[in-house]
């Protein structure tokens, strides 16, 4: 092959493997997210687990929540703190969306800036929406 | 038992073990999360330049292509265009499916005894090999580009599009993406085809063990972190943006498994211009497949002939002229 062929070749090579770097000179990166603490959950001070698990763990949680509820009618959760919950996504004042008041700027700040699109509103409702 | 592949086993349990008690024990994320990481984008980048330069001004004094099919001939017969290409065009053709789809692993062939009576040696078609690495290497790209979500923000649609049919099966919470399980389940296969199949196991060498045992490693760190033992997936965007726009920070609470995961990342990244894997850049250089086979329409001189001294004919006979009419040999020019 002609050497500038493969000289072209690997240049266009070594920008793919830094588009991370220039793609955000380009670009200006979206700040890292603060979720808001809003309504209820800016009193109660306490969340299902502690704040570190809450953040890396809530969606297990949740897989946990929806099989108690779907699959053994189980609605109650006893959470380790000793706060006991009325497992639900977005019912009542003990639910995710019920304490945490502001979906989008809680759930909404840091899966957008995660790229992750939960599903559940397909179904499930933000009760803030449906007034 | 066999050392070829016990030595890398044991080195990537300790690569793991260095970042994770580097991190956890002696509070070094500084060095596995940052310095380190840079290094290696530097290194892989670096290595892979002088590699490929190196090919690149080597020459390649022969035509020769390797062929599995008619090659072009008499308007009557008919040409195999994809195996056996005379135009740059039909050379494309043929180099695009072999880097995409793995033409020649699809050929691959197995010598066995027969399992009846006759017990002859016979050779037969053997598909694995070309489904285990199209497997891998696809869902090994999948992953590469799906994490590219941990440098942009915000992610550019084809990135979600490709999360979104990735996680399609929708299974748990954070959902099953499905290039991850292929990914492990695939370098898995192609672990266990090298250990027990005797054959592939007498030509395996610890440089053939070595990534397959990295990227198992690096597979199933990821896959722990994603599902089971859990990170603090914005902290690590925080931290992996950070890196990439020049103003490196350390997440609060993100533990030693993350830091091994990057470092075996980065160590493959290092490993990668010094080893077989650089087939990535050498597939698009093999002379066997990148040449036109057209060396009956066209001469072709071997670029590095110089000018070889030769002495032809009339230079000899003018030499000799004399002598050889004295010796009464016939000669073309009398005088
Ligand atoms: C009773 C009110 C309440 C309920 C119910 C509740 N939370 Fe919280 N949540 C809080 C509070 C208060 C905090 C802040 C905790 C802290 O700072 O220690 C918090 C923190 C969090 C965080 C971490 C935010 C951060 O800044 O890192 C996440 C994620 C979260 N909650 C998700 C959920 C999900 C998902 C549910 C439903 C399973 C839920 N919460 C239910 C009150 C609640
Ligand atoms: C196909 C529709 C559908 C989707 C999508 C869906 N759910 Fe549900 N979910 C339901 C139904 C129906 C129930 C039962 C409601 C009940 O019995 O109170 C339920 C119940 C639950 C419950 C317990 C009851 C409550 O009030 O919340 C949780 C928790 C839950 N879902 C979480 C989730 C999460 C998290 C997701 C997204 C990952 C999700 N669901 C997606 C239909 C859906
Ligand atoms: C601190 C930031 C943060 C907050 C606040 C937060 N999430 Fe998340 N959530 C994440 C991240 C990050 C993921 C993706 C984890 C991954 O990709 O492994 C996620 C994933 C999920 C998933 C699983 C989605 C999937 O398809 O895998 C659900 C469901 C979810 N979050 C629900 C909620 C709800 C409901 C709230 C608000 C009450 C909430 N989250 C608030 C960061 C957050």
């Amino acid at each position: 092959m002609k050497k500038n062929y493969i000289i072209a070749g690997l240049a266009i090579f070594v920008i793919i493997v830094l588009s991370p770097f220039w793609f955000n000179m380009v670009t200006t990166p979206m700040a890292a997210p603060k979720p808001e603490l809003l309504g209820k959950a800016a009193t109660t001070k306490k969340c299902v687990l502690d704040k570190y698990d809450m953040r890396a763990n809530h969606m297990s949680l949740l897989d946990t929540w929806r099989d108690s509820v779907v699959r053994s009618s189980d609605r109650k959760y006893t959470a380790a703190n000793g706060h006991s919950f009325n497992m639900s996504l977005s019912t009542g004042e003990n639910s995710c969306l019920g304490c945490h008041e502001d979906k989008a700027k809680f759930c909404d700040s840091c899966h957008t800036y995660a790229s992750v699109t939960p599903y559940c509103w397909e179904c499930h409702t933000n009760p803030k929406e449906i007034q | 038992m066999n050392q070829k592949y016990l030595i890398p086993l044991t080195t990537v349990f300790l690569l793991f073990l260095i970042a994770y008690t580097g991190v956890q024990g002696a509070g070094l994320q500084v060095f596995f999360g940052i310095v380190f990481p840079y290094l290696a984008v530097i290194a892989f980048l670096g290595g892979f330049v002088y590699k490929v330069f190196g090919w690149a001004s080597s020459a390649v004094p022969f035509r020769i292509p390797t062929t599995c099919g008619q090659q072009k001939s008499l308007p009557w017969i008919k040409q195999n265009c994809i195996d056996n290409p005379d135009t740059p065009g039909k050379v494309f053709l043929r180099m695009l499916l072999e880097i995409f789809l793995f033409r020649s692993l699809f050929r691959n062939t197995k010598a066995a005894f027969n399992r009846n009576e006759s017990n002859k040696l016979a050779y037969s078609w053997e598909i694995f090999l070309w489904l285990g690495a199209l497997a891998f290497h696809y869902s090994l790209l999948v992953v590469i580009l799906r994490h590219l979500r941990f440098f942009t923000a915000p992610v550019p649609a084809c990135l979600t599009w490709l999360e979104y049919f990735d996680g399609i099966i929708q299974l748990g919470l954070p959902g099953i993406f499905i290039s991850g399980i292929v990914l492990l389940a695939a370098t898995l296969f192609l672990l266990a085809r090298r250990i027990f199949d005797t054959k592939v196991s007498y030509i395996s060498q610890a440089a053939d063990y070595f990534p397959l045992f990295l990227i198992i490693a690096i597979a199933t760190s990821g896959i722990f972190m994603r599902y089971f033992t859990k990170v603090d997936v914005i902290g690590i965007k925080t931290f992996t943006m950070g890196l990439v726009t020049f103003s490196p920070v350390i997440p609060q609470g993100v533990g030693g498994l993350f830091y091994a995961h990057i470092f075996m990342v980065s160590v493959l990244f290092i490993y990668f211009p010094l080893s077989k894997l650089m087939h990535m850049g050498g597939v698009m250089l093999s002379p066997t497949r990148n040449m036109a086979n057209n060396t009956r329409a066209k001469r072709h001189v071997n670029p590095w002939n110089y000018d070889v001294k030769t002495h032809t004919y009339e230079e000899y006979e003018d030499h000799f002229r004399d002598k050889m009419i004295e010796a009464g040999l016939p000669v073309d020019k009398k005088e």
